[in-house]
């Protein structure tokens, strides 16, 4: 038995157009479609009716390449934690429900088209100093350099941001903190990020404020949509870093 | 459609000698291009995943000027993010045998004697660099409580020799090579193309000169010249439609470089990987891989009896069939990819399958929970698992996972030599785009490390060659103009055709007859029957598509269109490839060449070599590459 649903979608031509919700009916979707499949089934039937199909990026549908996201009731990736839109399924909706989908809403990120958005501004942040430099065939023996395992693991766990924007789409500042800071923590963590740990957080904290992204006032938003959980104290740390290199 | 004879290729750049100094002979032989020269020497990269990225970035750091462009909105998506499992190196960090020699030795093998020993084991010597220059970017390998790095077993290998980073190796490993290359986009040695599609080739005087690409956001057409141009725009799984994929993935590139002249190799090799989630409906945009390493603590199984619909707690250990450990008792679940794809299609086809359809075996962790914790497995795998629970809607902490083998990976792709040159000079391809080194089946683990072996430690020094043997003059306007023309035109003709199917029905359509008849087995009957359809459907295609839109706007329909344009004449040459190749080998198995226990059955003696496709009008002509075996001893692969 398929579900019934009221789509309410974001379409907006171009960065220049107003924009303006749009209500579409679709039918007979079944709980086990991914919400993109949902939308692929518009999709081909607004083809097929000679209109413009939703823009939307995608790539993966994994939930790894970090290419989708919409907000979706309201919500980040939707309401199901840890999940980016790629994998949220339609089993987690109700029949009959009024959906309403809308692009990542902040100035650093313009509307391209629909729900498509430009985040080069978050590139950009890793240009500043998101990085270790090490040009290919400089580097000693992987073994040279032992590493904590708890140091290992928690670099790692900062490491799994897959530069979505989730984050700046879900803070009422629009602060693309957690994300930049989740660079700075995996790097600042790790003996090979030690030599740029000063000027990486300088670089990075100045450029994401040149980007326009607003500042953070811990609310926690960010990481309560975030669909790796990349933890709030990463925030912390940049800041430490920040005033360390600053001091 | 018929095929002609053409001359017999070779690969010219490989250096004689002992196999242990060819790499170091050939890197000593290379000329060398002066820093002053190189600021003026422009190269283009198509491709921002393990081996564009880790290519662009390091001749970036080498101050050449580089381009690199990807269809995606950062480098940073490619699809090489999505590997999970791990990467191989032959560090012998363990002190459990491994050597270059092995992980040499093992992939020439794994490939089923189809591949070139000297690219295999240059591949196998760069390994242990690989890990060196990762873990010097910081990618957080897994570790040990000593503090050096972690390492596990993979299919196809006795030593435990890959390394990897939870389950997301591959994203790992991309953001080290994407932050390399952000670097040197802020140091001004390359210039970043993001949301750019390469529709064409430019070929001038002989050589590759650059590329013709559209700017997916305004449409516009443009044209970029360069003294050398590498694809890296990966693998062409994705013309089946379904595939573990991303849905952006595709052959335009190199399907576009091979109608210049480009020859394409062992277009039939396709990868069939056993663990992935089953197909739950017809809406399906996409399968999803459980990683092979699942297959180290997790036991594949099937009811005994045909039919037995039970659940699993009322199917008492008996009445279980852990065929794998039964059939081949050495490997035991880690057999190679294309052994236990066929195994389990093997079992479905005797009406033993689980779950809807019958197309689907068991991936048990239940003896790992015990033996190991439930802690201990989530710590290993708990990514995957809580990826299975999302798509599927069920706990395989509780329930054993359902698993189908999908289309992974392509070992077949553009020829290259030694050098990593295509049979147009100047045009380089690298990573799953080029044919070398997996032979008929790549081993798991192994596509991360050719990737990065090809972009920071082979193409670097071999284009420098290249590069210096030039300058190589002014670039013809004549065939810039021609290539930009080709690519307004089917642009036009796409939009202008007013049809009544989509170009997603079609690639469905067209998928379903290369997984039902150029799939895992494969017949003279099934693949005379698809060289029937797919040129039938390929008409329709074209008088019925619809494309709505514009050209000069994002268009997400016309992208699409395109893509699915040259599948369709890609899938035709893959059908000719393994309609040709009468044998058995790797991923390519003929229903007609099997040994008595149904395994596949090579014929050394008729197909010892790589068969390259040149394009050609009147139908496609095959020039064969002979392979000799001076080190590894050919024989039939057995895992028992």
């Amino acid at each position: 038995m398929g579900m019934n649903l009221t789509l309410k979608v974001w379409r907006q031509k171009g960065p220049e157009d107003k924009g303006r919700m749009v209500t579409y009916r679709v039918e007979d979707v079944s709980p086990d479609m991914s919400f993109l499949e949902m939308l692929d089934v518009l999709n081909e039937r607004l083809i097929l009716e000679g209109d413009d199909p939703v823009a939307f990026d995608h790539d993966c549908r994994e939930g790894i390449c970090g290419m989708c996201g919409m907000v979706i009731n309201g919500v980040a990736h939707g309401e199901q934690v840890a999940t980016t839109t790629c994998q949220l399924h339609m089993r987690h909706f109700e029949d009959n429900a009024v959906i309403t989908i809308e692009p990542w809403r902040a100035a650093p990120f313009p509307v391209v088209k629909d729900l498509v958005v430009d985040r080069s501004a978050f590139d950009r942040i890793i240009q500043a100093g998101g990085f270790v430099s090490v040009p290919a065939g400089s580097a000693p023996d992987a073994h040279s350099v032992p590493v904590k395992k708890v140091d290992a693991d928690a670099a790692f766990d900062a490491a799994t941001c897959i530069g979505c924007g989730a984050c700046v789409a879900a803070c009422p500042n629009g602060s693309a903190s957690l994300f930049t800071a989740a660079k700075i923590t995996h790097l600042s963590l790790l003996p090979q990020g030690q030599p740029e740990r000063d000027s990486r957080a300088v670089a990075m904290v100045e450029q994401m404020d040149a980007e326009g992204f607003g500042g953070c006032t811990n609310t926690g938003e960010c990481t309560a949509v975030c669909p790796k959980g990349i933890p709030l104290d990463t925030i912390a740390r940049m800041n430490r870093d920040y005033l360390r290199a600053a001091k | 459609m018929k095929y002609t004879e053409g001359e017999p290729i070779r690969d010219t750049r490989a250096p004689e000698g002992p196999i242990e100094d060819r790499w170091e002979k050939r890197k000593f032989s290379a000329k060398l291009v002066n820093p002053a020269n190189k600021r003026k020497l422009n190269i283009i990269v198509v491709g921002t995943g393990l081996a564009g990225g880790s290519a662009a970035a390091t001749l970036g750091e080498l101050g050449y000027n580089v381009k690199s462009f990807c269809y995606q909105d950062t480098p940073r998506r490619a699809h090489s993010i999505a590997a999970q499992g791990g990467i191989n190196a032959a560090k012998n960090y363990r002190g459990d045998g491994d050597s270059i020699y092995r992980l040499f030795y093992d992939t020439v093998k794994g490939g089923d004697f189809r591949a070139r020993e000297s690219n295999v084991y240059r591949l196998a010597q760069v390994s242990v660099n690989i890990i060196d220059q990762a873990v010097a970017q910081g990618v957080p390998f897994a570790r040990e409580y000593g503090g050096l790095l972690d390492t596990r077993s993979f299919g196809g290998a006795q030593v435990s020799r890959t390394f990897y980073a939870r389950g997301q190796t591959g994203q790992q490993l991309l953001l080290g090579a994407y932050q390399a290359l952000e670097r040197q986009i802020a140091a001004g040695t390359v210039e970043m193309h993001t949301r750019h599609e390469m529709l064409d080739l430019i070929v001038s005087d002989g050589r590759a000169r650059g590329v013709i690409v559209r700017d997916m956001v305004t449409g516009e057409i443009e044209r970029h010249v360069a003294d050398a141009v590498v694809l890296a725009s990966g693998g062409y799984g994705n013309v089946f439609f379904l595939s573990t994929n991303a849905k952006g993935c595709n052959t335009t590139a190199i399907w576009r470089a091979h109608r210049r002249g480009a020859m394409f190799a062992n277009p039939c090799y396709t990868q069939i990987h056993p663990t992935c989630i089953p197909v739950s409906g017809d809406y399906q945009s996409k399968l999803t891989l459980m990683s092979e390493s699942l297959r180290n603590d997790g036991r594949v199984w099937v009811p005994v009896k045909a039919g037995d619909d039970r659940p699993v707690a009322q199917i008492p250990e008996e009445e279980r069939d852990y065929y794998l450990e039964r059939i081949y008792p050495a490997f035991g679940n880690l057999v190679p990819r294309d052994i236990a794809s066929r195994a389990a299609k093997n079992v479905c086809d005797e009406g033993r399958g689980v779950g809807p359809g019958g197309l689907g075996v068991y991936l048990d962790f239940a003896d790992a929970i015990r033996r190991l914790g439930r802690d201990a497995v989530e710590k290993k795998y708990g990514n995957l698992f809580e990826m299975y629970e999302r798509i599927t809607g069920e706990d395989p902490y509780t329930q054993p996972m359902r698993i189908y083998p999908a289309v992974h990976y392509t070992m077949g792709g553009l020829w290259v030599d030694y050098d990593l040159q295509s049979t147009i000079p100047g045009l380089f391809v690298i990573g799953e785009a080029n044919f070398s080194d997996h032979g008929a089946n790549r081993l798991g683990a192994s596509a991360l490390m050719q990737g990065l072996a090809d972009g920071y430690f082979v193409l670097p020094t071999t284009i420098g060659d290249y590069l210096a043997n030039g300058p190589y003059g002014e670039v013809d306007e004549e065939a810039v103009a021609q290539a930009e023309v080709a690519v307004r035109e089917k642009i036009d003709r796409l939009l202008s055709n007013n049809g009544s199917r989509t170009a997603d029905s079609y690639h469905r359509e067209l998928g379903k007859i290369m997984w039902d008849y150029c799939g895992m087995e494969r017949t003279e009957e099934s693949l005379r029957k698809a060289l029937e359809r797919i040129p039938e459907l390929r008409e329709e295609f074209w008088k019925n598509v619809k494309v709505s839109g514009e050209a000069d706007e994002l268009n997400q329909a016309l992208e699409r269109a395109g893509r699915v344009a040259d599948f369709f004449d890609l899938a035709e040459l893959m059908c000719v490839d393994a309609l040709h190749r009468t044998e058995s080998c790797g991923g390519h198995f003929r229903a007609e060449s099997q040994d008595a226990d149904g395994e596949a059955l090579r014929d050394d003696e008729n197909f010892a070599y790589v068969a390259a496709w040149e394009y050609g009008e009147q139908g496609p002509v095959l020039h064969r590459e002979d392979l000799d075996y001076e080190y590894v001893k050919m024989s039939q692969r057995s895992y028992k």
